[in-house]
C-alpha cells in the first residue's frame, strides 16, 4: 500500500505519527502519488497540505456516505434505503438480566455506522449474536438479503461478515504474517488430500502471502512479520486483528473497540484505514467510547443503553438527542458502578 | 556389574520394536496435543482397535494379515468420529474425559466373557502374525556388532516400525507445513478466532482426531505383531501417560519430537532396568532397600522423576522452544 512513510526526505522516524491521508475520490492511492515530495521544500508546507487534503478526504469520504443517509429519520430502528445487515426481534437473556433487545435495526452499506452506548449496554453482546458467536432467545437477521438466523459463526464470516473481539484474540505461537494469512478465503491447502501436495496450493499461497504483506505495510507490522503474535503489545495485536479480519475481504466488518490501547498517533493513521475502508466499499461497524473519534469518523450512530436502541442518527443528531445525553453523555457518571465485565 | 552389557541393553532399548512403536503412536499423539490442542488421553484406545484389528481378522476370520491392518485403520477412524463427533463442539476437557474413558470401556469390552469368541477374552489371542514374518527379508541368525546385536525377526520389524514413524512424520511435516497445518495450529491457539475468520474449526478438530487416532492404530498392529499376541490387559491407561513423557520430553509440536522422545525414553527405561537389576544382584544396592523383583516398578518411579526434573529445567522439551512456550503464560 502506498504510504507517506517511504516518500524519500521525510525525517520523520516514527511513521506512526504521521496521520494517515484518509483517500478522497474512493481511491486514496492516487491522492497520496500526487503529493510529490520534490515540488514540496518546506517540511511545514507538507504537513499543511496533509491536513487540507485530511480535511479535504474526510468530507469527501464521508459526504457519499452521508447523502446515502439523506432524509432517514433520526429515530431508533428506523429503515434505511440500502441496509446491508437488518436485525429484528433480537434478544438475548443471562439469567434475569435482557443483554439485548433489539427491535429492529438496520445498517446502511458503505457507511461507517457507529454503536455507542455506557458499558453493559449490550454493544458485545450484539456483535456476538449477529455474527453467530452466541445463540439468541429471540429474533432473525439477514445479511446481503441473506437470513442468517442459527447461521455458525464460520460460515457467516465466509459470507463476508467478520468481526473482531473486544479482548483481542492474537494467534500467539503463529507469526505475524500467518496470522493475517489464516484470514484468506476459499485456501485449496486448507484441505486435507491437496494439502499433501504442495504444487496444487502453492500458487495461491504466494498471492496470499503478497496480499498479507501489503496488510501488514498498511498497518505498520512489517517489522513483526516473523515474529510470533504473542511478542505483540497490546495496540499491534487490536492492528493485526484488523489486518487479519480485513484479508477475509470483508464486505462488513464489526470492530468491538479497535482504538482500546492504541496511543493517539497510531489511532490518527487507524481512523484512516477505516475510512480508506468505507472509501472502497466495505461497510463498518464500530464499537468505541472515545467520543471524538465517534463524531469525527461515523456516517451514523446507533446508541445502546440496556440492550434497547434509544437513539440513531447522524453525529449532529445525536450530539443533541436528549436520551444520549441522558443515558451516555451527561448522567454516564451517575450510573451505577457495579457494571459487570464486560465479555469479549 | 558390566558396565558394557548395560549400556548395550539400553542402546539396543532405544532403537528396539518398542521404540519404534512407541514413537509411532506419539507421532498420532502429536498430531492431536501438540498441533491441534486436542486433550487426547484415550490414544491407547486407537492402537488397541488397530492390535485388534489384526489379531481377530487374522486368528478369528482367518483373514490375511493386510486385511487386518485396514480393518485396525476402519475401528480407528469410527473410534475417532464416535469419540469426536458429541464432544468436539464442547470445551476441550470433555474430550479428554470421553477418551479416558473410552479406553478403559473397550479394554473390559474386549477382556469380556461376551466378546470372547471373537477377541478370546482375557487369554487375548496369539499366533497371527505369520503373514508378516513369512515376508521377512533377513535371514542371518543374528546382525549387529558386539553386544548390540538384534534378531532377524527383530530387525524385519524395527525396520517396517522406524520406517512407518519417518513416514508418518514426513506426512505431518506436509500436513504441518500446508495450510492445512496453519489452521490447525491456530485452533490450538484459539478456536473462536479461527472461527472469526471463516474455518470451521470443528471439522478441522475432528480430521486431526482421525488422522492422529490412524497412526495410533497402525502403532497398534505392529505392536500386536511384534509380541504375536494380543492381550487386553496390555492396553491399559498407563501406555496414554507414557506416549504424554514422549511427546513432552521429545518437545511437543514438534516434527521429530515424538522420534527424539521415544529413543531417549527407551534408552532410559533399558538402562535403568538393566542397571537395576545388576545392581540388586551384584549387591551394590542392598535388597534391603530394593529387590530384584521391584525393579520393573522401580525403573518407571524414576522415569517420573526424570520428568519432573525435565518440567523444571526444560520445560519445553529437548527439541522445542522455549521462547514458544513462554507465550502461552499469559
Ligand atoms: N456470558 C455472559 N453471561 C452473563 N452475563 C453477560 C454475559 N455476557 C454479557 N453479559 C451481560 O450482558 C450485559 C451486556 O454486556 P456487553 O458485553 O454486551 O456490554 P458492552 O455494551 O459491550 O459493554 P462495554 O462497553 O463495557 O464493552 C452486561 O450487563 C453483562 O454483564
Ligand atoms: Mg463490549
Amino acid at each position: 500500500m502506498s504510504d507517506e512513510h517511504s516518500r524519500p526526505g521525510d525525517h520523520r522516524a516514527d511513521d506512526a505519527t504521521v496521520p494517515a491521508v484518509p483517500p478522497a475520490d474512493g481511491n486514496g492511492a492516487e491522492l497520496t502519488e500526487q503529493l510529490d515530495p520534490g515540488q514540496l521544500g518546506e517540511h511545514d508546507e507538507v504537513e499543511e497540505r496533509e491536513e487540507a487534503l485530511e480535511a479535504a478526504a474526510a468530507m469527501k469520504g464521508s459526504s457519499a456516505a452521508a447523502k446515502s443517509l439523506e432524509g432517514v429519520a433520526a429515530e431508533p430502528g428506523s429503515r434505511k434505503p440500502d441496509p446491508i445487515l437488518v436485525a429484528d426481534d433480537v434478544s438475548r437473556r443471562f439469567g434475569g438480566l435482557k443483554a439485548v433487545d433489539v427491535s429492529h435495526l438496520e445498517v446502511q452499506r458503505g457507511t461507517i455506522t457507529a454503536l455507542i452506548g455506557p458499558n453493559g449496554a449490550g454493544k458485545s453482546t450484539f456483535f456476538n449474536l449477529v455474527s453467530g458467536f452466541d445463540k439468541p432467545n429471540t429474533g432473525t437477521w439477514s445479511f446481503k438479503g441473506t437470513d442468517l438466523t442459527g447461521m455458525s459463526a464460520y460460515k457467516i464470516a465466509r459470507l463476508g461478515m467478520v468481526r473482531t473481539f473486544q479482548l483481542t484474540k492474537a494467534l500467539m505461537r503463529l507469526t505475524t504474517l500467518e496470522n493475517v494469512m489464516l484470514g484468506a478465503t476459499g485456501q485449496r491447502g486448507e484441505h486435507f488430500l491437496p494439502a499433501i501436495f504442495k504444487p496444487s496450493w502453492s500458487g495461491q499461497e504466494a498471492d496470499n502471502e503478497k496480499r498479507a504483506d501489503e496488510l501488514l505495510e498498511r498497518f505498520k507490522l512489517t517489522h513483526m512479520r516473523d515474529e510470533f503474535a504473542g511478542t505483540m503489545s497490546g495496540g499491534q495485536r487490536k492492528l493485526l486483528e484488523m489486518a487479519r479480519a480485513m484479508m477475509v475481504r470483508p464486505s462488513l466488518i464489526m470492530l468491538d473497540e479497535p482504538m482500546a490501547g492504541v496511543n493517539p498517533a497510531l489511532t490518527q493513521s487507524l481512523l484512516g484505514h477505516i475510512q480508506a475502508l468505507r472509501d472502497e466499499g466495505t461497510t463498518i461497524v464500530l464499537v468505541e467510547h472515545d467520543m471524538d473519534v465517534i463524531m469525527s469518523i461515523s456516517d451514523w450512530i446507533i446508541c445502546f443503553a440496556e440492550g434497547k436502541v434509544i437513539a440513531e442518527g447522524t453525529p449532529a443528531d445525536i450530539r443533541s438527542n436528549q436520551a444520549v445525553i441522558d443515558a451516555y453523555l451527561g448522567t454516564s457518571r451517575a450510573l451505577p458502578a457495579d457494571e459487570k465485565e464486560p465479555s469479549p | 556389574m558390566d558396565f558394557i552389557s548395560i549400556l548395550s541393553d539400553a542402546a539396543r532399548g532405544m532403537f528396539g520394536p518398542e521404540a519404534a512403536i512407541y514413537a509411532l503412536a506419539a507421532v498420532g499423539l502429536n498430531v492431536h496435543f501438540g498441533y491441534t490442542g486436542l486433550l487426547n488421553f484415550g490414544q491407547v484406545a486407537f492402537m488397541l482397535v488397530g492390535a485388534y484389528g489384526v489379531a481377530v481378522s487374522v486368528a478369528t476370520w482367518g483373514l490375511p494379515l493386510g486385511v487386518g491392518v485396514l480393518i485396525g485403520i476402519g475401528c480407528a477412524v469410527v473410534l475417532a468420529l464416535v469419540l469426536g463427533i458429541p464432544t468436539l463442539r464442547l470445551r476441550g476437557d470433555y474430550l479428554a474425559i470421553a477418551t479416558i474413558a473410552a479406553g478403559e470401556i473397550l479394554r473390559y469390552f474386549y477382556r469380556s466373557s461376551y466378546a470372547q469368541p471373537l477377541t478370546g477374552g482375557v487369554y487375548g489371542l496369539r499366533q497371527f502374525a505369520d503373514g508378516f514374518y513369512n515376508l521377512n527379508p533377513f535371514t542371518g541368525t543374528s546382525y549387529g556388532f558386539g553386544a548390540f546385536t538384534f534378531s532377524a525377526r527383530s530387525l524385519w520389524i524395527m525396520v517396517v516400525g522406524w520406517s512407518l514413524t519417518v513416514l508418518c512424520s514426513l506426512l505431518v511435516w506436509l500436513l504441518i507445513h500446508a495450510p492445512w497445518g496453519r489452521v490447525l495450529r491456530a485452533v490450538r491457539e484459539d478456536e473462536l478466532a479461527a472461527r472469526s475468520l471463516g474455518k470451521n474449526v470443528y471439522g478441522f478438530k475432528l480430521q486431526s482426531l482421525v488422522l492422529g487416532g490412524i497412526i495410533g492404530a497402525l502403532a497398534g498392529s505392529l505392536l500386536a505383531i511384534n509380541v504375536q499376541s494380543v492381550q487386553p490387559d496390555s492396553y491399559n491407561p498407563v501406555v496414554t501417560f507414557y506416549l504424554y513423557a514422549i511427546v513432552i520430553l521429545g518437545g511437543a509440536s514438534r516434527i521429530w519430537g515424538p522420534v527424539l522422545g521415544s529413543v531417549i525414553f527407551w534408552f532410559v527405561v533399558t538402562f535403568l532396568d538393566s542397571f537395576l537389576r545388576a545392581a540388586t544382584s551384584s549387591g551394590l544396592i542392598p535388597s534391603s532397600i530394593i529387590e530384584g523383583s521391584d525393579v520393573g516398578a522401580v525403573r518407571f518411579a524414576f522415569v517420573g522423576l526424570g520428568l519432573m526434573l525435565l518440567m523444571i529445567f526444560k520445560p519445553a522439551g529437548i527439541l522445542g522452544n522455549r521462547k514458544e512456550l513462554r507465550l502461552d503464560v499469559r
